[in-house]
């Protein structure tokens, strides 16, 4: 790991300052290039009180993620959506005010190269980097590449990660701790699973990054449960089945504004 | 000191590979996070069965008395005799169930139990690896679930019944491209959930570490029982030629195996339309780091055969290294060729081949015909698998 690691960067002081007053943190997601005016939803996003932005740069073959972000990636490739076209209409918005964190699988980062690309997401304005299927023993060159571009490599932990591990993961991931809540797929469930919990508190024994949970959460009131147990939330399926079902800009901020509510009330 | 190459040249070629599954640049454990300790799991447990003369035994006794192994060698005289090669066949079309999937299937099924678990899960293209995974668990007392595309289930239907009958539960997947790649993810997608008491069973050289290694591994018995064969009926012992189809490329990485350390010239045979290894780029998709088709924006694109086992984008890790190394080349036949080998084959030698074995065969016809092989040469082909399963779709074509 070289020095250029150890520093936070702008994602993690985010959060940090954020948490640091007390609030729950909600990065919702979006798939890029879903619609035609996509942007649009950021803004929403941003408008609703949402603390960094997550956006999907959609893959042909999303082997971690259910039916619906299945469905929203086809979607936007079908649209013609592509990494290129998605970072320019990022680069054409004003500052949000939150960090925006691209996540997407590693075939499209090691297709234009790690370099090339995390320098393309940096002049898109993105900060933040989310690749699921590079797990942290294969990540360490992204790592530092990354860091270079001014990147943060955010790593997932999941309940089946074994101890040691687990605090190598929450020690040499940049941004925050991306906790995957369930052994599973993403798509809303009814429930939070127990494994939140126990997942959560185990990370925290390790760090004092932030750690966001994600995979599940599709309600105001599992993200109340889940602002309770961890830093904050990531709201990805729930958001993107109502896009599917043809809701706009101002439904999702409504949407948002439910999980905010939530969040605040813990 | 010298030279720092030399001491990736000290791994012998086709042994056993660097850490975490690495072939060269390729291989790797590139899977979610909720997967890494199962694969490492699975890594440990094969390691130590591999190393069990107990478990060997048993798979040696399975595949002798319910694979009906070893297979013969069958020289292809008239074929032979035609082309001006010596073309010799080793006939994994004669093992239970049809080819040569059982070899692999019966070691992890094996390896399941051992590790306690209860249920095999499994991905399918032509369907043949489907229906060994059904066999090895209903003859070792486990549940079977084969997760196969909607359109290859409309293309082998036969095989989607021999599944049901042997107690398996077949799941369609109706995402992507509705074949292999897209059974492949669905079946990755599903063991996430059940890790703790299924084992996901790859009928490929490709997945995340160990997944390419082991396969290959419980592959090599083809290549390790035709080098024997060979070495008895050749007057050269070894084959100017070794020759088999790739998809994923587990038929070839087993024979290739019994091979790596002679002379002999490697060959791997892809379908025009699902050319990974001739005409694929850098890339991970389903747990690793090989070659894939993919379009200019990187996404995967599809592939396209008349053998569904060869409809993968892809190509195991292995391969892509062998490729690297000059130690094999790979080639490609088109559908025509393909059917036409078959025809050829069932016509001189009375084997009615499967489509993917006679993407190899058509490559032998048409390399002897080009006059590349030199007459008398010996080649040795790898014929898969049997033809029954692909009926229908010939009975379209002739």
């Amino acid at each position: 790991m070289t020095n250029l690691t150890l520093t936070p960067g702008p994602v993690e002081r985010h959060l940090r300052a954020r948490r640091d007053t007390g609030r729950g943190l909600l990065m919702p997601y979006v798939t890029g290039g879903i619609t035609p005016g996509w942007t649009d939803y950021l803004r929403a996003f941003a408008a609703a009180g949402a603390d960094a932005i997550e956006v999907g740069l959609p893959f042909s073959d999303p082997t971690l993620d259910g039916v619906t972000i299945q469905q929203a990636s086809d979607t936007a490739l079908a649209r013609g959506a592509s990494t290129r076209r998605i970072l320019a209409d990022l680069s054409g918005l004003p500052d949000l005010g939150v960090p925006l964190v691209v996540s997407t699988y590693y075939n499209l980062v090691l297709h234009d190269g790690g370099e090339a690309f995390c320098a393309a997401l940096r002049r898109a304005g993105v900060t933040g980097l989310i690749v699921p299927d590079l797990p942290m023993h294969e990540a360490d060159e992204l790592t530092d590449v990354a860091a270079a571009a001014g990147i943060e490599l955010v790593l997932l932990a999941s309940p089946a990660t074994p101890e040691p591990r687990l605090a190598e993961i929450s020690r040499r991931s940049r941004g925050f701790v991306y906790a995957v809540s369930l052994m599973g797929t993403t798509g809303e469930r009814a429930a939070l699973g127990a494994s939140a919990a126990e997942l959560t508190t185990r990370i925290r024994r390790g760090t004092d990054r932030p750690v966001l949970l994600g995979f599940g959460i599709s309600t105001p009131d599992q993200a109340r449960e889940a602002g309770r147990h961890a830093d904050g939330v990531v709201v990805g399926a729930a958001v993107m089945r109502r896009v599917l079902d043809g809701a706009g800009p101002d439904d999702l901020r409504a949407f948002l504004a439910t999980l905010r509510q939530a969040l605040d009330q813990e | 000191m010298r030279d720092v190459s030399t001491s990736s040249r000290s791994v012998p070629t086709m042994g056993e590979p660097r850490a975490l599954g690495r072939f060269g640049e390729y291989g790797g454990r590139y899977a979610p996070e909720s997967l890494v300790e199962a694969c490492r799991e699975v890594a440990e447990a094969f390691r130590e069965a591999w190393a069990d003369p107990g478990f060997r035994g048993t798979l040696a006794e399975l595949l002798a008395l319910h694979a009906g192994r070893p297979t013969p060698l069958t020289p292809a005289r008239r074929l032979s005799g035609e082309l001006g090669v010596r073309l010799y066949l080793k006939r994994e079309d004669l093992t239970h169930t049809g080819s040569h999937k059982i070899n692999n299937v019966l070691g992890q099924a094996l390896l399941a139990v051992r590790m306690g678990r209860r249920r095999l899960i499994a991905e399918t293209g032509a369907g043949q690896h489907g229906v060994a995974t059904a066999t090895a668990a209903a003859l070792l007392g486990l549940e079977a679930t084969v997760f196969m595309g909607q359109r290859d289930i409309e293309r082998q239907e036969l095989n989607v019944f021999r599944m049901r009958m042997l107690g398996a539960e077949v799941v369609p997947v109706t995402t992507g491209s509705r074949t292999l790649k897209d059974a492949t993810s669905e079946a990755m997608r599903h063991w996430v959930g059940v890790t703790g008491d299924t084992h996901y069973c790859v009928g490929s050289v490709v997945g995340p570490d160990p997944y390419p290694w082991m396969v290959r591994e419980f592959q090599r018995v083809i290549g390790d029982e035709a080098r024997a064969q060979c070495a008895a009926a050749l007057p050269t012992g070894v084959p100017d030629q070794v020759v088999a189809c790739v998809g994923g490329g587990s038929n070839a990485a087993g024979t290739f195996a019994g091979f790596a350390d002679t002379q002999a010239r490697l060959v791997g045979v892809e379908a025009e339309g699902g050319a990974g290894a001739a005409r694929g780029r850098l890339g991970v998709l389903h747990g690793c780091r090989s070659l894939f088709l993919q379009d200019d924006d990187g996404q995967i694109t599809q592939a396209h055969s008349i053998a569904p086992g060869l409809d993968y984008p892809g190509v195991g890790p292995e391969h892509a290294h062998l490729r690297d190394l000059g130690r094999a080349r790979y080639v490609t036949v088109t559908d025509d060729e393909a059917v036409g080998a078959a025809i050829r084959l069932a016509r001189t030698e009375g084997i009615v081949p499967a489509l993917e074995s006679a993407h190899a065969l058509a490559w032998v016809i048409r390399a002897a015909d080009a006059g590349e092989l030199p007459a008398g040469s010996t080649v040795l082909m790898t014929l898969s698998g049997r033809g029954d399963k692909d009926i229908s779709t010939l009975k379209e074509l002739l």
